[in-house]
């Protein structure tokens, strides 16, 4: 049965706060699962997250979660919900994941890939990312 | 299927989505063709992520039952 599971899977990865990193790390942990490569490219406040030592630390949650949505995020958290980068270290030793640095958020941002957490396997311009993304599904977050 | 056959036990307990099917995908690739693996999950979510991930990896649900507030699933690897 043909499944689409050989098809790869790229996510755009924009924004900074826990719980949109959380949604992503989610996606790209389930597709690894299955069986699908998954190319991810890090952009702007998203990249600020992976820097080195500083994945474990609050980022924050976007402003649309409120209080209510603060309190149900820190539940899950003591409840023992894996953080986002501890999903995307599981994933990665699961299956075929690349997390790319974007380099113009690089040099806008002044960062080297010294700088970054272990987690990010490389940089790359956008040329790259599109040849890579072929003809499967983009996600922007 | 006897319980005696089960190669190994996940148990996802308490887990919430993608990590059941992460851990059984990470205990998977350490079993042989043909062994029997069994999963116990407590997410909802998890009856039609197992459908699905069976169904994408090949590796076969033979049988999955419910009952308690969790799910017992037996896969055998493709």
């Amino acid at each position: 049965m043909k499944t689409g599971m050989d098809e790869t899977i790229s996510l755009v990865l924009f924004s900074g706060t826990d719980d949109k990193l959380m949604a992503a790390a989610t996606l790209a942990a389930g597709g690894a699962a299955m069986g699908k490569p998954v190319h991810i490219l890090l952009q702007y406040w998203a990249l600020d997250a992976f820097r080195k030592d500083s994945t474990g630390a609050d980022h924050g949650l976007a402003p649309e979660a409120g209080e209510k949505g603060r309190a149900a995020f820190e539940t899950a958290a003591r409840a023992g919900q894996a953080s986002w980068s501890d999903t995307l270290r599981a994933a990665k030793e699961l299956g075929e994941i690349d997390i790319q640095a974007c380099s113009q958020s690089m040099k806008v941002l002044k960062f080297e890939q010294s700088d970054l957490d272990p987690l990010v396997d490389g940089v790359q311009g956008i040329a790259a990312f599109f040849i890579n993304a072929g003809s499967g599904q983009i996600v922007f977050i | 299927m006897g319980k005696s056959d089960i190669k190994t036990t996940v148990d996802a307990r308490g887990l919430s989505c993608p990590l059941p099917i992460v851990k059984t995908a990470q205990a998977a690739k350490g079993l042989a063709s043909g062994d029997l693996m069994e999963v116990i999950a407590t997410d909802p979510g998890s009856v039609k992520d197992f459908e699905a991930w069976s169904r994408a990896t090949g590796n076969e649900l033979v049988e999955q039952v419910a009952g308690d507030g969790e799910f017992r699933f037996f896969l055998r690897i493709k």
